[in-house]
């Protein structure tokens, strides 16, 4: 991390050297340097004190072990090793990969499709239809989980009752066999309409001459929007892409705030990030959990970075 | 490539969250200590006492307390209007695992306990072995050792070290819809598991509601059930804190199990975790026969809303089906006790809060009468008055002499693990998979037995099992 923030500042101290000249390195340029290092300053306390410390300070922890009855022992990476072969995290992984694999191209169709119709109409309809579809987003994420809890109900849940109408039992969609899709609802529609306002966002940035173009050389409403559009707005795609996909990968609040009301079915290790809150508030293990989260973090890390470099193409027109 | 590396912080963003909580939790040396009695001054300090949700009565000095009963603001006020030497100061920072998660981040930090917290007698062996709770013999516990049955003591009790003191129980009996049992023709409430079994078949097949309820999320209540039939799930012995036994594939665990898997697999009884809404808007409507559940049960049940409308009158309880009906066995689920903390600035006074806390009658009896507790103190249990009470809920049944009384009489105690948590959150998987039909009883004892033995072991125990 410290990285990123090295590369980016010393870019304005080197412009500033090729045009003052090679040889002396002036009382003024100095006094520049360091007047953009002021700048960054307060930015790289907090990112320090706040992410690279704690940071620093959870890998410290994970690398010693912790054993209610044997007290705190230096064990090197074995936390790691314990992690990658502990059934629990690597099923917590399979499950949010497999999550990912699913849900994120679900959410990216819908939202993708839902700011297409919205761009292509001009009525006063499109702007409420826009707000009421971005409102979700604005509900905290747990109320909205613990409102689908209800509306999961077996017992008192609008699916019920309207299963009750042809005597039938409604599918409980937390239950064991049901629990993936039934998050995936959920979490579609909590972030499909904030994808939606970023695809949305981008599609009116682009150029609507090129749109009169298409049409001159014949091109269809539905040619415009998968020839023209959807290029065109590759490097948002790709953005949200990024966003769906670390945020599936630390899967954590639908699911904690679903765990009372799903009858067992989620459980403490149901993804890495619930079984490393486990770990450490409920079981005392923070040096594991902290293995856990660094674990979880290299898994991050790798799929993020497979990602993006299969699609480095798209990313680097953009 | 910048992309990457953020996505790679934020992945990790969780361990940020942890350890900013996690101070000196590497230093803290464990449960190792329990014998090296470190001095308490060592231990970390108490809050300062500035945020109280009660009112002092006197200047006299201040204990902190942690504590959820639904009439704690009561009681507080009760003892601190008795007291000079000592006032309370209050705070309710959440109902069981929620106080839990917070006072385990207090000892992991080694600060921000209070000196006195309520804690429910299975976990306190988890907060002994990490050194966090006083013993409070010297301090004067066996004063008030005559005011408990042995079981009540023996749950409080490790070694001869006590280490909490009682407040309430959780006899277990069955509490059952007399209108349903009426309507099928039951007349007598079933004194063994078998009769239990029999009229759930017999019900069923009348086309009536199910039996009872094999919640997964009460796990507590499970392994008491199990404790019933003879099993002793764990040994632990706080002279040797290292050493753990680990019974749980014994044969009277793994007949409860196979018992209830029967009983879910025939949907003679419900699958529904309990607790929560769907299994309370259940039990208004006559989804379940009986609910095998705990003294404080009735009032848990009324504050929920049960026994208001069409749910009004159509209670009763019996005591709990045997196994063996010549050797009954009582058990207990649930039920609190207030433990002195080693965070504890003055030990003393949080000594004298502990065992004076809700033992004043006042409290007692606001708290047995409201149904808000089952209280331990033999006074309350000894008295006429508590004896021939009539129960609104149980439509005037004499609940206490017929049914609570002598389970509380006879109930002999448990030794609980120190490793309560990691097991009941095991405990609840294994009975997820049964009511899904996936294991039998037998496997979800073996399964659950490798399980803690290897969850013991890492976490340093000598297991015998």
């Amino acid at each position: 991390m410290a990285h990123t923030t090295a590369v980016d500042v010393p870019s304005p101290a080197s412009t500033t050297r090729t045009r003052s000249g090679r040889g002396r390195p002036g009382l003024n340029e100095r006094k520049r340097s360091r007047t953009g290092l002021l700048f960054v300053l307060p930015f790289a306390l907090v990112f320090v004190a706040f992410l690279v410390a704690p940071l620093l300070y959870a890998f410290y922890l994970s690398l010693y072990s912790k054993g209610l009855a044997t007290g705190v022992v230096f064990a090197g990476v074995k936390n790691y090793t314990t992690a990658f072969t502990d059934p629990s995290f690597l099923k917590g992984v399979w499950f949010v990969v497999r999550f990912a694999l699913v849900l994120i191209p679900v959410q990216m169709f819908v939202s993708l499709a839902l700011a297409l119709v919205l761009d292509g109409l001009t009525t006063r309809f499109a702007r409420f239809a826009r707000l009421m579809i971005f409102l979700p987003y604005a509900i905290p994420a747990v109320i909205g989980a613990l409102m689908w809890g209800f509306l999961y109900s077996p017992t008192f849940g609008p699916m019920q009752q309207i299963a009750d109408l042809f005597g039938a039992q409604a599918p409980f969609l937390l239950d064991a066999d049901h629990v993936f899709g039934g998050l995936m609802n959920v979490v579609t529609w909590q972030w499909a309409g904030y994808y939606m306002i970023i695809i949305f966002a981008a599609l009116r940035g682009i150029d609507s001459s090129i749109y009169e173009a298409a049409r001159i050389d014949g091109a269809s409403a539905w040619q415009i929007a998968y020839r023209v559009k959807v290029p065109m707005i590759s490097s948002a795609l790709l953005l949200i892409l990024v966003f769906a996909l670390i945020g599936t990968l630390q899967f954590f609040t639908e699911p904690q705030a679903l765990r009372l009301v799903s009858n067992g079915t989620i459980t403490p290790d149901f993804t890495p990030n619930i079984y490393a809150f486990s770990q450490a508030f409920a079981y005392a293990n923070f040096n594991y959990a902290s293995a856990i989260s660094f674990s979880l973090g290299i898994v991050v890390f790798i799929a993020v970075y497979v990602f993006l470099f299969l699609t480095r193409k798209r990313g680097s027109i953009a | 490539m910048r992309k990457s590396i953020l996505a790679g912080a934020s992945g990790i963003a969780l361990a940020l969250a942890l350890s900013a909580c996690a101070t000196s939790a590497n230093n803290s040396g464990g449960g190792g200590g329990a014998g090296s009695a470190p001095s308490a001054e060592e231990s970390g300090t108490s809050p300062k006492l500035t945020d109280c949700t009660n009112k002092m009565k006197n200047d006299a000095p201040q204990v902190s307390v942690w504590g959820w009963y639904p009439n704690m603001a009561n009681v507080v006020d009760n003892f601190n209007a008795a007291h000079t030497d000592v006032q309370i100061c209050w705070n309710n920072v959440g109902q069981g695992q929620d106080e839990y998660t917070k006072v385990q981040t207090a000892i992991s930090a080694k600060k921000g306990l209070p000196g006195v917290v309520m804690l429910e007698a299975d976990h306190l062996s988890s907060y002994t072995i990490q050194d966090a709770l006083v013993d409070l013999v010297p301090y004067g516990a066996d004063d008030v050792k005559a005011n408990f049955s042995e079981g009540a003591w023996k749950d409080v009790s490790q070694g001869d070290k006590v280490f909490g003191i009682p407040v309430d129980g959780g006899p277990m009996a069955l509490i059952y819809r007399t209108d349903v049992f009426e309507k099928y023709g039951i007349t007598t409430p079933p004194k063994t598991w078998a009769e239990f079994a029999e009229q759930a078949a017999k019900v069923k097949a009348a086309g009536g509601p199910v039996f009872g309820d094999l919640g997964s999320n009460v796990p507590a209540a499970f392994m008491a059930l199990q404790i019933q039939k003879g099993a002793v799930p764990f040994g632990y012995d706080i002279n040797d804190p290292q050493a753990l036994t680990v019974k749980l594939n014994d044969q009277a665990s793994k007949d409860v199990l196979n018992y209830w898997a029967d009983l879910a697999n025939k949907d003679l009884v419900g699958k529904q975790d309990q607790f929560t809404t769907d299994y309370i808007s259940g039990v208004v409507n006559g989804k379940y026969a009986t609910y095998t559940s705990a003294a404080w049960a009735p009032g848990y049940l009324t504050g929920a809303g049960v026994g208001k409308g069409q749910s009004k009158g159509v209670w009763g309880v019996a005591p709990l089906p045997q196994w063996d009906e010549a050797n009954p066995v009582s058990v207990n689920w649930g039920g609190s006790t207030f433990a002195v903390t080693k965070q504890a600035t003055d030990k003393k006074l949080a000594a004298i809060v502990a065992k004076g806390i809700y033992a004043d009658p006042a409290s007692l009896e606001e708290g047995w009468k409201k149904q808000i507790i089952f209280p331990l103190n033999q006074a309350v249990l000894k008295s006429p008055e508590f004896a021939e009470n009539t129960s609104e809920f149980f439509s005037g049944q004499q609940a206490n002499k017929e049914v609570y009384l002598p389970a509380e009489a006879a109930y002999k105690g448990v030794t609980y693990a120190p490793i309560t948590t990691y097991y009941y959150a095991q405990l609840q998987a294994e009975l997820v998979k049964i009511n899904s039909g996936k294991v039998t009883g037998d496997q979800a004892a073996d399964e659950l037995q490798a399980n803690i033995v290897k969850y013991a072991e890492s976490q340093g125990f000598k297991v015998t099992q």
